[in-house]
Order: structure tokens, then C-alpha cells, then sequence
């Protein structure tokens, strides 16, 4: 079977990474502008260099129009032939990297910087000692509001109790993948929760944000910015580290009410992205899957067919998904643990273990990285494949 | 009751206006498409089955049971955090539309998956009765 046309067209080369979390003192517009410059300079490449932008913007985006536009003009970038402001929530990263990939096989550029940033947490009030993350008071004046009902943590966790009714998926459950991504932060000096060990008893008494979510179900907050650079595949071989290549790409959107099919658009996703990349489910060697919450986690590993539906608690329980594990997932402490980039997160996770950077937490095998991105209620999922090898 | 009051007051929007219409008589309607008969909730612009954009307010009967349930412990609205925990749910009603709502008159962990509830209508604000599910009596007793 002939390779497809996008396989191994582009790679990642640089990957920028600003200080994480509770980081005052710059914007959203300004955390981007420094996740580009350092992603730059992690490739070795010039602002001259760059003929694309990708922006993913955070929720503090919100009153900017035009973000990536935005964005160009701060970082004083001209003659850009691709630019775009994309949001899919947390499915953006893979759908960014892949429309920068289809671009690049067409020649319509070159050299594309991808970033997501975000500064929604606010210095501790000097009245109250509280940190603000200005929780969303947007529903209050409609239905959902009128009854109580706020944020998405709420709305994920009505789905992952039907997940619990009709599969008897368990709170330790949810628990076990928490505890293992802590594990796997614990190893990692740029996460948030770098210093926190957390054990299953410390997980069940943890607060109740919105039962069956406890605060350790439910992912970070984080001010910061994430780039990666995306190059063809001529200018990949000289960059200054060794290219991370694209190898397969998905995305899907499955549409209904994922109350009642408690499945992502995993499946859609990866029937494009793995043939493409010419691979199997077993052969992925570092996973790095979305994970707004613990849940998201458990959903996205059935429907990758790491097990069967509904058996994602099972699995959690048999398989250790933690550093002394047999299944290398979310190995910098995830979104969960180390830093809330949407679907960057996983991307940067992936980027670090292929090249072999992951230091302490560095896995044997290291070859190919499946990495997802999830948004909305399940709503949208991309599917990336990257390798070490582009053949 | 001073706490109910304390409560949000929905913003009645004129596409919803005829439910809130309805329920200050205490009658629960839901939107149905006037081409194919999709019910949905809340009011939509379009049917998602037929794409058609005539729609009707059409009576339900008020009883249905939980689907889903969540307890909220934290909430972004004042009069609810002072109320946490308490149980919000996604009730499947009998003609098979999904509704979020409290549910009322029952402590907030005795709210399970499969519980047979029924409509009830709670004051909010000097105008709107709110329908709010509870759980149906055995004894079947009068609302």
C-alpha cells in the first residue's frame, strides 16, 4: 500500500514552554509571545523563518478578535501565508498540527508555529488570601443557573455517573488515574504538582468539587503559553533537535448526547489517524491522551480499544498506568498534574519523551506517540501519531 | 421562602417566553417540531431531526425518571453555595425529552440513577414559577 501523502511531511522541531501555573504579571497575548520566541529557540530557527501562525486561544482570548492576527502583530511577524484562530476546545492542538501539516504538503507554506496560552488565574486577593480563577458566572441567567448547575466540571460529571450506573465503573477507579499521573508529576520538575505526592486514600479525601468528581478528578488551572514549531520535511533533517515527525492525523466529531453514548470521537479519529501512520494500537510506545478530567482519561482509553467498552475501570485497575507500570500514559503528570495547556499539553508530553528528553521520567521504549485531543462534552477529538522515524 | 428568593431568576427570552407561559399555570411543555414532532428542550432554532424551523409548545405530563444526577458542592451563584450539597439532575421524561433540574424534596445523595420523579413548581421571584422535579410518592400524593 502506498505511504499516504501526509505521513512524515512535516515534523515538530521546536517546542516552547513558558513557566506554568500560578504565574502573574503577563497576559494571554504575552505568554503566547513567549512560548513562540522559546519554541523558536528551541528549533533553531529565526522569526524570518516563520510563514505560518496557529493560535488556540485560552479563555482570557476572549474580548481579542482576531487573535492570531493579534498575535502577528505583536511578535512583528510579516508576509505570513497561513494564519488562523481555531477553536475546537482541547481537540484544537491535533487539528492545528494537522492543518499546518495539509498547508505544508501543499506548499502553501513552509514553516508554521502552532501555541495556545491562557491567564486566567489572578495574584491571591490581598482581602481574602483567595486565588480567583473568575469563575464562570456566564449561566446563571438560564436554565442551567436557575438550577444550581455551573461550569463543565458539572456537565462532565453527569456523564461519567452514567458511566458508573451502566458499566459499575468505581470512584476508585477514577482514583487510580489520578494517583498514577501524580506519580509521573513527581517525576517531573516543570509540573505543578511536581512536590504533592498523592496516594488513593489521599484522592478519597480530597474535597468534592461535584460528586463523583473530587478535586483531584478535575484538571489544573494554568497561566502560561505552549508552542511548537511545525516544519516540512527537507528543513526537519537540519533543525537543531532531532525531528519528532508527523506520521498520522484525525479528527472526529461524533455530534448526539455523549450522556448517552459515553464515548468520545476516538474511534472516528484514530480510523484515519493509525492507518495512515501505518501502525496499530499495540504499537504505541508513549501515550499521551487528553485528560480534562480522570474520567476523559478512562473514556478515551476504551475508545482507543486499549479495552473493551465499559471495561476502562477494569483496565485502570489491572494495568498500573503509573511510573512502575506497564503502560507509559500521560507521563509528565498530564493536565491533571503538571499544566493545563489544553490540547498542547499532551503534544508537549509526547514531543519530550520521543526525543528523549523526559529525564527521570523518561521511558525505555520511545519510538511512536499517539496523542489526543478532546473538547467540549466529548464533543470534538483529534488524533495525532508522532515517531522518531519519518519512514 | 427567603433562600428560594435569593435564588437566580431565569431571564425569560421570547423564544422560551411560552414555557415560562405555561408554567406559571403549572403545566410543563416542551418544544415540538411542527414538521416531524422532535421534542426538545430547551426552545431551538431548528429541528435537529428535520431541520425544519416550525415548532409548537407541546404539554408533557410531568413524570419521568432520573438519568443522570450530580451533587454539587460548589456553586458559582451565592444563594446555591450557602444550599450545597444538593442533587441536580438530567430527568428523562416519559415522552423520552431530557431535562436538566433540581430536584427537590429529598436529601441530596438519596438521588439515584433510575428514581421514578415527577414535575413541581417552585416560586422564583415575584413572577416565575420554576418547574423543579421531586421524587413521586408512593402514595401518589396530591402536588
Amino acid at each position: 500500500m502506498p505511504s499516504h501523502p501526509l505521513r512524515g511531511a512535516a515534523a515538530i522541531v521546536g517546542l516552547g514552554i513558558t513557566p506554568q501555573g500560578k504565574v502573574y504579571g503577563n497576559s494571554a497575548i504575552g505568554f503566547a509571545a513567549d512560548a513562540v520566541r522559546l519554541a523558536l529557540d528551541d528549533a533553531g530557527l529565526g522569526r524570518d523563518d516563520v510563514d505560518g501562525l496557529l493560535l488556540n486561544p485560552g479563555l482570557t482570548w476572549n474580548d481579542m478578535g482576531m487573535g492570531s492576527f493579534q498575535l502577528q502583530q505583536a511578535l512583528g511577524l510579516r508576509d505570513l501565508t497561513l494564519t488562523a484562530t481555531m477553536n475546537l476546545g482541547g481537540a484544537t492542538a491535533g487539528a492545528m498540527i494537522q492543518h499546518a501539516t495539509q498547508a505544508i504538503a501543499a506548499g502553501l507554506c513552509r514553516t508554521v508555529v502552532c501555541v495556545f496560552s491562557d491567564a486566567p488565574l489572578k495574584p491571591p486577593s490581598p482581602k481574602t488570601g483567595k486565588q480567583s480563577s473568575g469563575a464562570a458566572y456566564q449561566f446563571s441567567r438560564g436554565w442551567e443557573g436557575a438550577h444550581g448547575f455551573f461550569g463543565v466540571n458539572a456537565m462532565y460529571a453527569l456523564i461519567a455517573k452514567r458511566h458508573m450506573h451502566r458499566y459499575g465503573t468505581t470512584q476508585d477507579d477514577f482514583g487510580r488515574i489520578a494517583v498514577a499521573q501524580r506519580a509521573w508529576a513527581n517525576r517531573n520538575p516543570a509540573a505543578q504538582l511536581h512536590d504533592r505526592p498523592l496516594t488513593l486514600d489521599d484522592y478519597q479525601r480530597s474535597r468534592w468539587i461535584v460528586e463523583p468528581f473530587h478535586l483531584f478528578d478535575c484538571c489544573l488551572v494554568s497561566n502560561g503559553g505552549l508552542a511548537v514549531v511545525v516544519t516540512a520535511a527537507d528543513r526537519a533533517c537540519d533543525a537543531a533537535k532531532p525531528p519528532v515527525w508527523i506520521l498520522g492525523m484525525g479528527q472526529g466529531h461524533p455530534g448526539g448526547d455523549p450522556a448517552e453514548t459515553l464515548t468520545s470521537g476516538a474511534p472516528l479519529a484514530s480510523r484515519t489517524a493509525l492507518p495512515m501512520a501505518g501502525i496499530e494500537i499495540a504499537d504505541v510506545d508513549v501515550l499521551a491522551l487528553y485528560d480534562c478530567y480522570t474520567f476523559t482519561v478512562l473514556v478515551t482509553l476504551e475508545d482507543y480499544g486499549f479495552c473493551a467498552k465499559g471495561e476502562g475501570g477494569p483496565f485502570v485497575r489491572e494495568r498500573v498506568t503509573g511510573p512502575d507500570g506497564g503502560l507509559a500514559l500521560n507521563t509528565g503528570g498530564g493536565q491533571l498534574s503538571s499544566f493545563y495547556m489544553w490540547g498542547l499539553t499532551p503534544v508537549s508530553e509526547a514531543v519530550i519523551q520521543l526525543r528523549g528528553a523526559g529525564g527521570a521520567r523518561q521511558v525505555a521504549k520511545h519510538d511512536v506517540a499517539l496523542v489526543s485531543g478532546n473538547g467540549g462534552l466529548l464533543s470534538t477529538h483529534s488524533t495525532l501519531v508522532l515517531g522518531r522515524e519519518a519512514a | 421562602m427567603s433562600e428560594a428568593a435569593a435564588k437566580p431568576i431565569p431571564e425569560v427570552t421570547p423564544e422560551m417566553a411560552p414555557f415560562w407561559a405555561a408554567a406559571k399555570e403549572r403545566r410543563l411543555v416542551v418544544q415540538r417540531c411542527a414538521a416531524c414532532g422532535h421534542l426538545r428542550f430547551p426552545a431551538r432554532a431548528v429541528c435537529s431531526a428535520c431541520w425544519s424551523r416550525e415548532a409548537e409548545w407541546a404539554p408533557v405530563c410531568g413524570r419521568g425518571e432520573v438519568f443522570s444526577v450530580v451533587v454539587m458542592h460548589q456553586a458559582a451563584d451565592p444563594a446555591f453555595a450557602a444550599l450545597a450539597p444538593y442533587a441536580v439532575a438530567v430527568v428523562a421524561l416519559e415522552e423520552g425529552v431530557h431535562l436538566l433540574s433540581g430536584i427537590v424534596d429529598c436529601g441530596a445523595h438519596d438521588v439515584s440513577i433510575g428514581m421514578a420523579v415527577e414535575v413541581a413548581f417552585e416560586p422564583r421571584g415575584p413572577e416565575l414559577l420554576l418547574p423543579v422535579f421531586r421524587p413521586v410518592r408512593p402514595s401518589g400524593a396530591a402536588r
